[in-house]
C-alpha cells in the first residue's frame, strides 16, 4: 500500500522542488545533494535534530540564505518549474513564497502598518485597497475579531502569539503561493501554538506549506508530508503518517522512536 | 582584610570617584551662578537678554546678538552636517561593504580627534579665503562659521546615528526582505523609522556639540556684535563674546560675561533634557 502511495504523489506535478541541492557555509556543508517534492495544498513538514540543515534548506527556498556571508549553493530550486534562483526576480520569488520566523518580528509601527507593508511594497497605495486586504489578511490568520478595533496600536504591544498570527498576516498579505513556517510556534505557549496549529490547517487549502519543526508530534498532528533530515542529508521523505509508523530507513525509525534528538 | 571590609572598601571608592564628577558639575553650577547671578540683577534680566547693543566701555551689557549669533551658527552648522551626518550614518550602517567602512570608520573617527584650533586654523586658511575670493564679504562669516562646525559635528552625528541604526533587530530587516521588498525600501522604510529616536538624540547632541564650540568659531566667525542680516557678515556667538573678552575684564563686565556663560548653560541644560525626554519616550 506504501509503494502505491508513494507513486500517486509523484504524478501531481509539485509546486517547489529541489534538485540536487547542496549548500556550504565556507568550508562546512550543511545540505549534501538534497531532491525533495512539495506537493501543492499540502503541508509538509521537515524535521531533525538541531544542525540537520532543515531551516537552512527552508531559508533556500526563498533565498534568505543569500544574506548569509560565505554560504555556496549547487544544484536547483524549482517554483512551478521555473529555476527560482536564475528566473525568477529575488523580490518577487520572495512575495511569492512567504515565510513566518522563529521569533515574532512585527515591525515597530502599528498593526494595520504591519500588514500594509507588503502590499504597499508591491505597488498597492489605494486606502480602500489596503483596507480590504487588511481585514482579508487578518481574518485568514484568525486575528480580525481580536484586532479590528486597535488597528492604530503599536503591534509590539500585542502578545507573542498575536504577534505571530500578525506576522503569518502580514505574509499572506502579498498573496504568496508558498508559507514558510521556520520554527514558527518555538517561542510561543502551547495555546498560541494550538491556534497556529488549527490556522495552518485551513490555510493549506490556499496555500502550499513548508514547515520546519522540532517538534515531531507538531508534525504529526499538522503535516501531509514529513522529510527527515539528518546531518546535511534528506534521510526519508514520505506520507506523516507512514515515516512515523513504518519508516524505511533505521535512522528514521530511531528518531521518530525518540531515541536520539 | 575580611571579604566585607574590602566590599566596603570597594563601594567606597566607586563611590568616591563617583562623586567627583558630580561634585565638578555642581561647582560649576555654583560659581556660574554665584557670580553670575549678581551681574543678571544689576543689569536686570530683561535688559541682560534682549538688549541689542553690547558697550562695556559705556556700560551697556545686552547680549541678544550674541543669543541670535549662537542660534544662526548652530542652525547653519545642522544644515550643512546633519543630512551629512545621518546620510553617512545610513551608509555606513546599511550600504557600505566591509572594505569601505574599514576605511571611513577610523576616518571618521581622526575626525572626532582632531583639536578644534585646528579646525579653526583650516577655516581660517581654506574656507575664509575661499568666500572672500568667490563670495561677497571678507570671508569672516556666518557662512564660514556654518560650514566648519557642520564638519565638526559629524563625527558626533555619525557615530551616534550609526550605532542606533546598528541596534535595530535583524529580524525587522529580515522579516521586510522576506515579503519581497528590496534592501533600499528595507533599510528605508522598516530599519530607519525603527531608529529614528537615535537619530533624533545623533541630531541633538550635534547641536549641544555647535552650540559649546569655541575655538574654531573664534578663528572663522569675524566676531562682529551684530544681527547678521547676510550669511556673508560676521557673526559673534556667546562663546565667543566670553573668550574673546575675558582677558581684559573686570568687575561688572566680567560679571556679565560669566552671566553669559549662565545663558549658554541655561541653552545646554534644555539641550540635554530633551535628549533624555527622547530616551525616555523610546523606551515606552
Amino acid at each position: 500500500m506504501a509503494k502505491l502511495e508513494y507513486h500517486s504523489e509523484q504524478k501531481a506535478s509539485p509546486k517547489m522542488s529541489v534538485k540536487d541541492l547542496n549548500l556550504y557555509y565556507k568550508d562546512f556543508q550543511a545540505l549534501k545533494s538534497v531532491n525533495l517534492d512539495f506537493p501543492a495544498h499540502q503541508v509538509t513538514a521537515l524535521i531533525g535534530p538541531s544542525g540537520c540543515g532543515k531551516s537552512t534548506l527552508l531559508k533556500c527556498l526563498n533565498r534568505m540564505n543569500d544574506l548569509v556571508a560565505g554560504c555556496q549553493i549547487t544544484g536547483t530550486v524549482f517554483l512551478d518549474g521555473q529555476d527560482a534562483y536564475k528566473e525568477v526576480n529575488v523580490n518577487d520569488l520572495r512575495r511569492r513564497v512567504g515565510m513566518v520566523f522563529q521569533q515574532p518580528n512585527p515591525f515597530p509601527m502599528s498593526i494595520y502598518d504591519n500588514i500594509a507593508f507588503g502590499p504597499r511594497t508591491h505597488g498597492i497605495k489605494s486606502r480602500s485597497d489596503l483596507d480590504v486586504i487588511v481585514e482579508q489578511s487578518l481574518r485568514s490568520a484568525a486575528l480580525w475579531d481580536e484586532l479590528k478595533d486597535r488597528l492604530k496600536k503599536n503591534a509590539l504591544s500585542l502578545s507573542g502569539g498575536q504577534q505571530q498570527r500578525l506576522c503569518i498576516a502580514r505574509a499572506l498579505a502579498v498573496k504568496p503561493e508558498v508559507l514558510l513556517m521556520d520554527e514558527s510556534t518555538a517561542a510561543l505557549d502551547p495555546i498560541s501554538t494550538a491556534k497556529i496549529e488549527e490556522l495552518v490547517g485551513e490555510l493549506k487549502d490556499s496555500y502550499t506549506i513548508i514547515m520546519v519543526t522540532h517538534n515531531m508530534l507538531q508534525a504529526r498532528r499538522v503535516s501531509d508530508r514529513t522529510a527527515f533530515f539528518l546531518l546535511g542529508e534528506m534521510v526519508e521523505m514520505g506520507p506523516t503518517e507512514i515515516l512515523f509508523s513504518r519508516p524505511r530507513e533505521k535512522r528514521t525509525a530511531s528518531y521518530v522512536s525518540g531515541e536520539f534528538g | 582584610m575580611s571579604a566585607k571590609f574590602k566590599e566596603k572598601l570597594a563601594s567606597a571608592l566607586f563611590g568616591f570617584t563617583a562623586a567627583v564628577s558630580i561634585l565638578a558639575v555642581a561647582l560649576i553650577c555654583l560659581f556660574l551662578f554665584l557670580n553670575g547671578v549678581p551681574a543678571l540683577a544689576d543689569i536686570g534680566l530683561p535688559e541682560f537678554l534682549f538688549g541689542s547693543t553690547w558697550q562695556p566701555s559705556s556700560g551697556i551689557y545686552g547680549i541678544f546678538p550674541m543669543i541670535v549669533g549662537s542660534i544662526y551658527v548652530t542652525a547653519g552648522a545642522m544644515i550643512v552636517g546633519v543630512p551629512t551626518g545621518l546620510l553617512t550614518a545610513l551608509y555606513l550602517s546599511r550600504f557600505a561593504n566591509a572594505k569601505i567602512a574599514q576605511f571611513l570608520k577610523p576616518g571618521v573617527e581622526l575626525l572626532a580627534g582632531i583639536p578644534s584650533v585646528v579646525y579653526g586654523f583650516f577655516g581660517l586658511m581654506i574656507i575664509v579665503p575661499f568666500i572672500r575670493t568667490s563670495m561677497p564679504g571678507n570671508g569672516f562669516s556666518l557662512l564660514a562659521a556654518s560650514l566648519l562646525l557642520g564638519v565638526m559635528i559629524l563625527p558626533t552625528v555619525i557615530t551616534v546615528a550609526q550605532s542606533a541604526l546598528d541596534a535595530v533587530p535583524r529580524s525587522y530587516y529580515e522579516g521586510a526582505l522576506a515579503l519581497g521588498a528590496d534592501h533600499e525600501r528595507s533599510v528605508l522604510q522598516v530599519v530607519v523609522p525603527a531608529a529614528v529616536s537615535g537619530l533624533m538624540a545623533s541630531v541633538i547632541l550635534g547641536v549641544g556639540r555647535a552650540i559649546g564650540e569655541t575655538m574654531a568659531v573664534v578663528m572663522v566667525a569675524g566676531n562682529q556684535v551684530q544681527i547678521p542680516t547676510s550669511i556673508f557678515e560676521g557673526v559673534r556667538t556667546m562663546t565667543a563674546n566670553i573668550v574673546l573678552e575675558m582677558g581684559y575684564a573686570a568687575d561688572l563686565h566680567r560679571g556679565a560675561l560669566i552671566a553669559t556663560g549662565v545663558v549658554l548653560f541655561v541653552f545646554i541644560l534644555l539641550i540635554t533634557l530633551l535628549l533624555n525626554l527622547i530616551k525616555r519616550r523610546s523606551e515606552i
